[in-house]
């Protein structure tokens, strides 16, 4: 149950500073990512003001023998970089300045109810989904030459769920 | 459109932060929005309350913010419904394919010095850059 209120409420947290910080103006986004006409370079200092905290944040954190509502942290250890990685960042990249929006945006923009942000989740969703199917399709036929896989997500231990 | 927002942007970011850091102090988690999202997509037992409560919270803020502050979230990007579509596939599909986007590459992995973090958020900034300039340039800011 902790797990699951602490999830909520950075999740509530995480919005409201999506909100207000202009990334759920999607306008304003591609005002953003557009150079050639009359620059706005605010949204550059959401992710300086993110990491600015995060940063110290967590350094301190993770000096922490554990979370605390959790046995160990899952932090991503890969360190190649691949084609995927990159490939997926470029396609995202595209999509973003295409719609306006990144996820959380998008996420949080589609409770305003008729605005563009319900369709670009459903997209969202749909493109999310057919990647899952390419993953599956591609590494069945890849398995033996491939070297183990890496998990996407951080390998989570025990009964951290709960 | 074009207004500079230096303050907000800034407590936004630093909200966003926060939020960020809550979830590795209390759940040892990485907030990476389309990793917790995907996950749901390709639910594993043990795995979805968490989730589900953070994209829950999200909602939670969204319908906050449409009834405080409606401007926030209500705006109408120069972009049809088939863009906005496809745009959504687009996301999706690299958002999976490079493992992470602006939350989980550019915020939580860029504050833990993570090179492929650095060279996804680098590169997304680019063609996102370049994707923009060009639509105005040619499509007049519209599509």
């Amino acid at each position: 149950m902790k797990t699951l209120l602490a999830a909520a409420f950075s999740g509530l947290l995480f919005g409201v500073g999506l909100g207000v910080s202009g990334m759920t103006q999607a306008d304003k986004v591609i005002g953003f990512l557009d150079l050639t006409d009359a620059w706005d370079p605010s949204l550059a200092l959401v992710m300086l003001g993110a990491i600015l905290v995060h940063l110290f944040a967590f350094r301190k954190i993770t000096g922490r023998p554990s979370p605390l509502f959790a046995e160990r942290f899952g932090i991503p250890t890969r360190t190649d970089i691949d084609g995927r990685l990159v490939g997926g960042a470029a396609l995202f990249g595209v999509g973003w300045a295409l719609g306006g929006y990144c996820p959380g945006p998008g996420l949080v923009s589609s409770m305003a109810g008729g605005s563009n942000a319900l369709v670009f989740v459903a997209g969202l969703s749909g493109g999310m989904l057919l990647f899952h199917l390419y993953d599956e399709a591609s590494s069945g036929a890849a398995a033996p030459s491939e070297p183990t896989p890496t998990p996407i997500e951080p390998r989570h231990v025990g009964p951290t769920g709960r | 459109m074009g207004d500079f927002t230096p303050v907000s942007a800034l407590l936004g970011g630093a909200l966003i932060g926060l939020a960020a850091s809550a979830m590795l102090l209390f759940n040892g988690r990485i907030a990476g929005i389309s990793s917790v999202f995907g996950g749901l997509l390709k639910p594993r037992a043990g795995d979805i309350g968490w989730r589900s409560a953070f994209i829950g919270g999200l909602f939670l803020a969204g319908a906050l913010l449409a009834m405080f502050a409606p401007s926030t979230i209500a705006s109408s990007p120069d972009r049809s419904m088939a863009a906005t579509l496809a745009a959504g596939l687009i996301v999706g599909f690299g958002v999976r394919m490079g493992n992470g986007c602006t939350s989980g590459h550019g915020v939580c992995g860029l504050s833990r010095f993570s090179r492929r973090s650095l060279v996804a958020t680098v590169t997304f900034m680019a063609t996102g850059f370049i994707t923009a300039s060009l639509i105005q340039v040619f499509a007049g800011g519209a599509l």
